[in-house]
C-alpha cells in the first residue's frame, strides 16, 4: 500500500482555480482583440492607436498578468512531472518564475511607451 | 521462524505502453506540448510587439520578419499551438462543470478539438502564405 503524505496549504485548489480564471481572461481578451482588429487591414497608425487607449492597456495588463500565472502553473506541472532531481527542478522553477516576471515587466514597458 | 515460502504482497506495476493512447489522451499530451511551445514563444512575441509599436519602420520590419518563409513557418506553428491549447482548454472547462464527461461525448469533443484547431490552422496558414 502506498502511504500518502499530505502536505501543503491547499495550494493545489488555488492553482487549479487560478488556471481556469486566467484561461477565461485570456479567452475574452483574444476574442476582443480579434473584434478590434477584424475591421480591416492593420496599419501602423491603427495598431498604435489601439494600444494607446487606456482600456486597451488595462485589458492587456490583465492578459499579461494572466499569462504570467497560467504559464507558471503549467510549466511548474511540467517540471514536477519530468524533472525528478530536486536541485535541478528547483533551479528550473526559479528560472521560470524569474523569466515570467521579467517578461511581464518587459510587456508593461512596451505598453506604457506607446 | 518466519514462513519463507509465503508469497510476499508485491506492488503492482502495469505496463501501459502496449495500449494505444485514446483520442482524449492525445488531446491532453498535445495540450501540454502546445503550452510549452507558447511558453517558449513568449520572447519572440514580446519582441515583435515591441518592434511593431516602437516606430513606423519597426512595424514594417516586424511585418517583414513574419513574411519571411522561416517566420511564416514559425508563425503557423505558434498559431496551431495557440488554437489547440485554446480549444483543448475550452473543452477542459466544460469537463470541469460536468458537461460532456461520458465516454462517447468525451471522445467526440476530443476529436473536435483536433479537427477545429487543425482546420483553422490550415485556413489561416493558407491565407498567410
Amino acid at each position: 500500500m502506498v502511504k500518502q503524505i499530505v502536505v501543503g496549504a491547499h495550494y493545489g485548489l488555488r492553482d487549479w482555480l487560478a488556471q481556469r480564471v486566467t484561461a477565461l481572461v485570456m479567452l475574452v481578451y483574444t476574442l476582443a482583440l480579434l473584434v478590434a482588429l477584424g475591421r480591416g487591414p492593420v496599419s501602423y497608425a491603427s495598431w498604435k492607436a489601439l494600444f494607446a487607449q487606456e482600456w486597451m492597456r488595462f485589458a492587456t495588463f490583465l492578459f499579461v498578468a494572466s499569462v504570467l500565472i497560467h504559464a507558471w502553473v503549467g510549466m511548474r506541472n511540467v517540471w514536477m512531472d519530468y524533472v525528478h532531481h530536486t536541485g535541478m527542478r528547483l533551479a528550473l522553477e526559479t528560472a521560470t518564475i524569474l523569466w515570467l516576471v521579467g517578461c511581464a515587466g518587459w510587456a508593461m514597458q512596451i505598453l506604457w511607451k506607446v | 521462524m518466519p514462513d519463507l515460502t509465503a508469497k510476499k504482497k508485491r506492488p503492482l506495476w502495469y505496463n501501459l505502453s502496449p495500449l494505444n493512447l485514446p483520442v482524449p489522451g492525445l488531446v491532453s499530451i498535445f495540450h501540454r506540448i502546445s503550452g510549452v511551445m507558447l511558453f517558449l514563444g513568449l520572447a519572440a512575441f514580446l519582441y515583435l510587439l515591441d518592434l511593431s509599436l516602437a516606430s513606423e519602420s519597426g512595424f514594417a520590419r516586424a511585418g517583414e520578419l513574419l513574411r519571411h518563409p522561416i517566420g511564416k513557418l514559425l508563425l503557423i506553428a505558434v498559431v496551431w499551438a495557440f488554437l489547440h491549447h485554446l480549444c483543448a482548454g475550452v473543452r477542459h472547462l466544460f469537463l470541469d462543470i460536468d458537461v460532456g464527461v461520458g465516454l462517447g461525448s468525451a471522445r467526440r469533443s476530443a476529436f473536435a478539438v483536433f479537427f477545429i484547431s487543425l482546420m483553422l490552422t490550415v485556413f489561416i496558414g493558407v491565407r498567410l502564405w
